[in-house]
């Protein structure tokens, strides 16, 4: 703590004694946030499970894949996939992907972890109410597990739960797995309320002395601003949710229109409407997107700067350019339903709305060059998760502009073009975002770091391996190939174009970055152990609060001593000053006159 | 460039204090005085800390809430609209006793929380108390309003219509029996003679929440009165 100038003296809370207390049910923002980065860890590797699953079903569908006729007897009879076991893996893959990995890790977790100690906090504002979410959010991957082995099988509506399909009641669709599915997303929508909260109470008002909102660290911003997204678009779905359980136990008709006929049976239900589903669902599911991709951003101009050792260009820009992001979230969940039927003055108007948000898209995207331009560049592993970030955005960005146009998305619409635009933009990139934070706050967390050799062999396989992976996807869309079909092979007007050859390619490139991300796990369960160790407090000569505590940081963070910010979050390579970067704490005396140590 | 130690000239309407460090002002910072208590009870900084926390987390929650019944509101909007199948039922007359016990509620929790400054123990424990048998008696009231209706045959899935009235009465008292559990810990903390701050930011909090769920309610019986 030598590198703080001045200090508040707070109250202390004394550390609990108790096992469960400390480390199970704990309320520590860092213990937390650990638990949901390894709640995480468990859900993305099921998630890549399925995903292989769904990629062996659609090159070999006749294969047996072993163990797993006796794990899905019904689904898998002698391992072999159905259609419908298919669909439910699509479904499951894409529902635990978005929930349980892109918006947990991000925001509960190293949001959970970093936030408050970035702001001179010794935890969050509502410790309790952390705890509460964590657990709620446990609940809802156990209930999401659940889906698997009731009876009838996981659901196969697709993460968006689209009715009629997911509305139809056990006497068309037998079984209980989308129930379980609705459970599962209403826990997760009270979860992230009560996180939303937290995180919103926690950056306004904990804030250290001399911590102005423009000079909090850009990962705070984000978290903050999609903090503001979740608490106003977590309701919308939970409330959503709730009509549609409805629709399925009760016998109410929000979503099931009438006359439907469906096995030919007469569905007895009157005048609902799928598109009711569909509009609260996008109002939701696109600010969803930017809760996913938003922490990741913030890790990312946070990281970019640590190691160009330059301050981020243009701060004030990037705040605003997260804040408009924010903002145009809200007003653009029409383009998803370019094909609903809805009036083509609304698809005008969410299109217009839609390529807007390409502006603030841009102005970070040239800021995190202009950060790069001219910087002394570090290229540690957690500096080449972040550059891959932003090719990743780019990439996955620049397919958004043609999908985001009602005309070519009449084209593009539910083909490869669409899984090759999410899974770059809102899924790879955003876990590369979390790669980055994960490699950068590792040894804060654990006070040792990651091997430094194995990441960056991680890095380049899975970098490599995404692009072989989605980028044919592109061409895919482009034939045009629909998504969601569980068979390719033997189908005439599918084979057009080489898309056989171009699916087992895809297959053969998703088994080795899957693979690779064997090397991750490997990494990640070593260091913890073994790797080598963090002597010093600031290891990636940083700026921010986080690396002015011990490693890793005490119970309560500063130890009852809550520094004093004297200036922005990225003051690197100030002229005249004795080191190249200037801590938060750290007074001007300290950075112009005194030599550091002295 | 200056060469002299003289101090500078006092300009008319400014001072020669020396600069304070420019520390940006911002933040609210938790400032406890050293050698406090835990709970903070001997000074009023730890409890306007406390307090202001505790009612932003109200206002940050109702704003949760203003999503979901935003959302159930243009559901019902458009499903009425959509298909020629809505059949407006006849409002039970009990939820205008039930709106005058959550109106009256809503006096007594303010009133409540105007003795809270002043220490009066005893009355505040009654207000607080009353509050709550009022919140209890209008759930109780609710519920005859939906037996009434089934009586009448009208249950949640015979029209749209009706579904929307259960639903939307229905996930207002569950918020109101969250308030009540908010208010039965207010009552034991006023019981249990805790610390000034705890009790004013548990009053606080939980009065601006229960004031919007009286709002809530009257919005909800609006809507449902003239969205047939």
């Amino acid at each position: 703590m030598n590198e703080v100038a001045e200090y508040v003296e707070i109250h202390r809370h004394p550390e609990p004694k108790s096992f469960i207390s400390r480390w199970i049910f704990s309320l520590d923002h860092k213990v937390i946030g650990i638990q949901y980065v390894m709640l995480a860890v468990v859900a993305v590797f099921i998630g890549m499970a399925l995903s292989l699953l769904i990629r062996l079903r659609l090159v070999w569908p006749e294969q047996a894949v072993p163990l797993l006729g006796d794990l899905f007897p019904v689904g898998a009879p002698d391992g072999v996939m159905t259609p419908e076991f298919y669909l439910s893996m699509l479904t499951m893959h894409g529902t635990m992907m978005v929930f349980m990995v892109l918006t947990t890790a991000p925001q509960g977790g190293f949001g959970n972890y970093v936030l408050p100690i970035q702001i001179g906090a010794n935890d969050m504002a509502f410790p309790r109410l952390n705890m509460l979410s964590f657990w709620t959010t446990f609940l809802s991957f156990c209930a999401l597990m659940m889906a698997f082995f009731v009876e009838g099988g996981a659901p196969i509506s697709g993460w968006t739960a689209y009715p009629p399909l997911s509305a139809l009641d056990a006497a068309v669709i037998a079984g209980t797995g989308q129930d379980w599915w609705i459970i599962s997303i209403a826990l997760f929508c009270v979860a992230s309320l009560l996180g939303a909260l937290n995180f919103i109470v926690t950056t306004l008002q904990l804030r250290a002395k001399g911590l102005t909102m423009m000079r909090l660290p850009l990962t705070v911003w984000t978290w903050f601003v999609t903090a503001i997204l979740g608490l106003l678009a977590f309701g919308v779905l939970l409330a959503a949710g709730v009509l549609l359980l409805l629709d399925r136990n009760l016998g109410t008709s929000f979503f099931i229109p009438a006359g439907l006929v469906i096995n030919d049976q007469l569905i007895d239900r009157s005048g609902g409407s799928p598109i009711l589903w569909q509009h609260l669902f996008w109002f939701f599911g696109h600010p969803e997107v930017y809760i996913a991709i938003l922490p990741g951003m913030g890790v990312t101009s946070h990281i970019l700067a640590t190691f160009s050792r330059k301050p981020v260009f243009g701060y004030k820009v990037m705040v605003y350019a997260i804040a408009a992001i924010g903002g145009l979230g809200f007003v653009v969940w029409g383009h998803h339903m370019f094909m609903s039927g809805m009036s083509p003055y609304s698809a005008f108007v969410f299109s217009v709305l839609t390529m807007c948000i390409g502006v603030p898209s841009a102005i970070k995207t040239f800021n995190w060059i202009g950060t790069l331009w001219g910087g002394k560049i570090r290229f540690t592993s957690p500096m080449l998760f972040s550059v891959g970030f932003v090719s990743l955005f780019v990439t996955g960005g620049l397919s958004g502009i043609f999908l985001g146009q009602p005309t070519v998305d009449l084209f593009f619409h539910d083909t490869y073009f669409v899984v090759a635009h999410f899974h770059l933009i809102m899924g790879v990139a955003a876990i590369f975002g979390m790669f980055a934070g994960l490699t950068f706050w590792f040894p804060k967390m654990f006070g040792r770091f990651m091997h430094e050799g194995l990441s960056k062999v991680h890095f380049w396989l899975t970098f490599l391996g995404v692009y072989a992976i989605f980028g044919p996807m592109h061409y895919l869309g482009m034939l045009p190939h629909p998504r969601r079909y569980a068979e390719i092979t033997g189908v005439d007007y599918l084979a057009a174009g080489g898309s056989a050859e171009i699916h087992y390619f895809i297959t053969i490139a998703a088994m080795i970055t899957i693979t690779a991300q064997l090397i991750f796990l490997f990494n990640l369960v070593w260091s913890l152990f073994k790797g080598k160790v963090c002597s010093d407090d600031n290891p990636w000569e940083a700026t921010t609060l986080e690396w002015a505590v011990p490693t890793p940081p005490p119970y309560d963070n500063f130890a009852g001593r809550i520094p004093t910010v004297y200036r922005g979050a990225y003051d690197f390579s100030l002229p005249k000053a004795k080191r190249d970067y200037a801590m938060q704490c750290n007074s001007d005396d300290m950075v112009y006159r005194q030599a550091a140590g002295d | 460039m200056s060469t002299t130690l003289a101090p500078p000239p006092v300009v008319e309407g400014e001072t020669n204090e020396p600069p304070r460090p420019d520390t940006g002002g911002g933040g609210f910072p938790p400032v406890w005085p050293p050698g406090h208590d835990d709970d903070g009870s001997r000074g009023p900084d730890p409890g306007a800390e406390a307090v202001v926390r505790y009612k932003l987390g109200a206002w940050v929650g109702i704003a949760g809430i203003v999503m979901v019944f935003a959302a159930f509101t243009s559901a019902m909007v458009v499903r009425s609209g959509i298909s020629g199948d809505w059949a407006p039922i006849d409002l039970p007359r009990i939820l205008w006793l039930s709106t005058a016990l959550l109106l009256a509620s809503s006096y007594t929790i303010e009133k409540a929380k105007r003795l809270l400054r002043s220490g009066a123990d005893e009355g505040l424990r009654r207000w607080l108390a009353v509050t709550l048998a009022l919140g209890a008696l209008f759930i109780v009231s609710q519920w005859i309003g939906w037996r009434a209706l089934a009586d009448k045959g009208v249950y949640l899935a015979s029209n749209p219509s009706s579904s929307f009235f259960y639903l939307l009465t229905a996930a207002h008292a569950a918020h109101i029996l969250g308030g009540i559990l908010s208010l039965s810990y207010a009552v034991f903390r006023v019981w249990s003679s805790a610390v000034w701050v705890t009790r004013q930011a548990t009053v606080e909090a939980t009065a601006i929440y229960w004031h919007f769920m009286d709002g809530l309610w009257v919005y909800l019986l609006l809507l449902l009165t003239f969205w047939r």
